[in-house]
């Protein structure tokens, strides 16, 4: 499904590769990426830390700081046009407006000294050619749209609690009503409670207007919570990708079982948590062949020589090992389901 | 989709929001007012300041520039301080009192003046530098160090001499040779704004380069600048007595605290006056604008905010 590239996505990304070049040494942040996204839909971006999940993010934004990262290869054909192709002024005009993109921290990604009406007008200001004055109304409409009173719009961020925060953000990025919203850990900075509502909130916001979303996030719970698509991200590939509930139930890459059988069961009392062993490969000297087969608990010698291609499984979604190539013999636990 | 956007009590409650949204943007100021308030030192150095620009704004009413400043008056020169003439007379029997009420506003004017002239200039320059960093940052900051190597003061007597001595030349010269201090104090903490979430996530709305700089990173980096303007209006102002003193500022008859120093000096054994009461201004002027310097550099600290 992902190699078909037809016309109807909203966003493909295909064969993506990023580069941080510090001193002499290259660390290889995401390679080879391929991601298709249809209007709409939302797909759930997971990864450890160091996965590749936020360079990502600001590849497709354009934004990935140069120096010391480099864009080496791939396309972003967002609506039909490829993002890395774009003149830099029509980029601008592509930001906020039709992409938009929400930061971890709402703590830090508000100016301290601009009103927050201040700062979701500026969005509507920059790209829909209306007067101060529109840009203003539109701007408390937003707020009260994320449940914040629109008196507030004349406060400082000093002045709000961090869930609020957060709404402000989102207000920000679906000022322009964009067709795509990349999420990078919008909750990871939020206590539990609120990260709840937020959720609910972006939910909500998403199917009102018909808004694709990346949400970039290491919860598989929140995944599971709003995502109708799901890409687990390991060394800066996407490992197993597909429909959610299909990945979930039908999970075939032993790094993805790992990352299930790490979360803790309440039903079952277990003394230790299970942890997938080992460290993420340094990304400054990947490892050859299959980039997981350190850690794998399945690997062979044949992991380490030859690099697996992606698999379009039985059920329907795709992952990238070489047992579903048949190179390499499955033990019995992990044995495919017919 | 418009419709849920369109709430109609929204709209009641925004047409009051801008009235609303005004005074609680005060408030930041206000705050800072409040600060600064508590701060004995500084509200005495406000206190003097104040009357200082009262003295150079009403200068006319409290003596007139033709009759009493500048006009000679032989007979009564070098005389002491009396009913009369409260700080005594000049050389030329000028009233000494009225020549520095008339000075205050070459002072005022060529202190801030040429601290506006070297924010601006300095404030661009150091803006420029830390945002794009790499060659643009090495070429401007090398440039700045060169001027820094020159001794400000020999910076500007170099200028007033190539340039000619009056007043807007003299400005110049104070601005340029303190362009430097500026362009560090906001390279310095635009390098410190521009890595903030707050900065990538403007880039993430569309925002240009300008809009930026001049919207996100300025408005950020604005109390460093207050407080080092405020001591460079000090510095500004003893660069133009001292310029005046030698010779190369504010030109004879007109009133300037410098150039009075320097005309008192050789009656200093007789008339004492002459030189003290122009000293002393420039030096409780000078006081007084150190004081709300370091006053402001700690009301203004978001550091010490409770």
């Amino acid at each position: 499904m992902t190699e078909q590239a037809n016309t109807q996505d909203l966003l493909s990304i295909e064969d993506l590769s990023i580069v941080y070049e510090v001193d002499g040494e290259t660390t290889y942040a995401v390679n080879g990426l391929n991601i298709t996204l249809k209007r709409g839909e939302t797909l759930g971006l997971i990864g450890e830390t160091g996965a590749g999940k936020t360079t990502t993010a600001l590849g497709i934004m354009g934004l990935v700081p140069n120096p010391p990262g480099r864009v080496v290869s791939g396309k972003v054909v967002f609506d039909g046009e490829d993002l890395l192709q774009m003149p830099k002024e029509k980029m601008r005009g592509v930001r906020g407006n039709r992409i938009s993109m929400i930061f971890q921290d709402p703590m830090t990604s508000l100016n301290p000294v601009m009103t927050v009406g201040e700062q979701i007008a500026e969005v509507i200001l920059i790209h829909e050619g209306v007067s101060k004055k529109a840009s203003f109304q539109k701007a408390g409409e937003m707020l009260e749209m994320v449940g914040i009173p629109a008196v507030r719009a004349g406060d400082f961020p000093h002045q709000f609690s961090g869930g609020m925060k957060q709404r402000v953000v989102i207000a920000i990025a679906l000022a322009c009503n964009p067709d795509l919203l990349i999420a990078d850990e919008p909750t990871t900075a939020l206590d539990v409670t609120i990260q709840a509502q937020v959720l609910d909130l972006m939910k909500d916001l998403k199917s009102r207007y018909n808004t694709a979303m990346i949400l970039i996030t290491h919860d598989l719970g929140v995944v599971a919570q709003v995502c109708d698509k799901v890409a687990i991200m390991y060394a800066g590939e996407v490992v197993e990708s597909g429909d959610i509930r299909d990945v979930y139930e039908n999970t075939k890459h032993p790094y993805t079982r790992g990352l299930f059988g790490s979360i803790p069961d309440l039903d079952h009392s277990v003394g230790r948590l299970n942890p997938i062993k080992g460290m993420m490969p340094d990304p400054t000297d990947p490892p050859s062949g299959c980039k997981f087969h350190p850690r794998c608990p399945d690997a062979t010698a044949t992991c380490a020589a030859s690099e697996p291609a992606p698999v379009l499984t039985e059920t329907g979604h795709v992952a990238r090992c070489l047992m579903l190539q048949s190179m390499v013999e499955p033990t019995d636990v992990n044995r495919v389901q017919g | 989709m418009s419709q849920e956007m369109t709430l109609d009590p929204a709209q009641g409650q925004l047409d009051k929001s801008p009235a609303k949204g005004a005074p609680k943007k005060r408030s930041q100021w206000l705050e800072v007012w409040h600060r600064l308030k508590r701060d004995k030192m500084a509200m005495l150095g406000l206190l003097i300041i104040t009357l200082v620009v009262l003295a150079a704004i009403f200068a006319d009413v409290i003596a007139d520039y033709e009759t009493v400043v500048i006009a000679q008056n032989l007979s009564d020169r070098l005389q002491g301080p009396s009913a009369q003439y409260w700080l005594g007379t000049d050389e030329f029997g000028r009233d000494i009192f009225a020549r520095i009420i008339h000075g205050t506003r070459v002072s005022l004017m060529v202190g801030v003046l040429s601290v506006a002239i070297a924010i601006v200039m300095g404030g661009g320059l150091g803006a420029v530098a830390g945002y794009y960093g790499g060659k643009i940052d090495n070429v401007i900051m090398r440039v700045m160090d060169i001027f820094l190597a020159v001794p400000s003061i020999l910076l500007a007597i170099a200028i007033v001499s190539a340039l000619g001595a009056n007043l807007m030349n003299l400005m110049l010269a104070i601005a340029i040779s303190s362009v430097p201090t500026y362009a560090r104090v906001v390279r310095a903490s635009v390098l410190t704004i521009r890595d903030q979430e707050f900065i990538e996530a403007a880039r993430a709305i569309g925002a240009s380069d300008l809009r930026i700089i001049f919207r996100h990173i300025i408005p950020n980096c604005l109390s460093p600048v207050i407080v080092q303007g405020a001591l460079g209006v000090a510095g500004a102002i003893l660069s133009t007595a001292g310029l005046s003193f030698i010779g190369l500022g504010i030109q004879p008859p007109e009133p300037e605290w410098g150039a009075m120093l320097a005309g008192g000096r050789q009656y200093l054994r007789h008339a004492w006056h002459v030189t003290t009461f122009p000293g002393l201004t420039i030096m409780i002027t000078i006081l007084a604008l150190n004081l709300l310097g370091d006053g402001l550099r700690d009301a203004l600290d978001p550091r010490l905010k409770h």
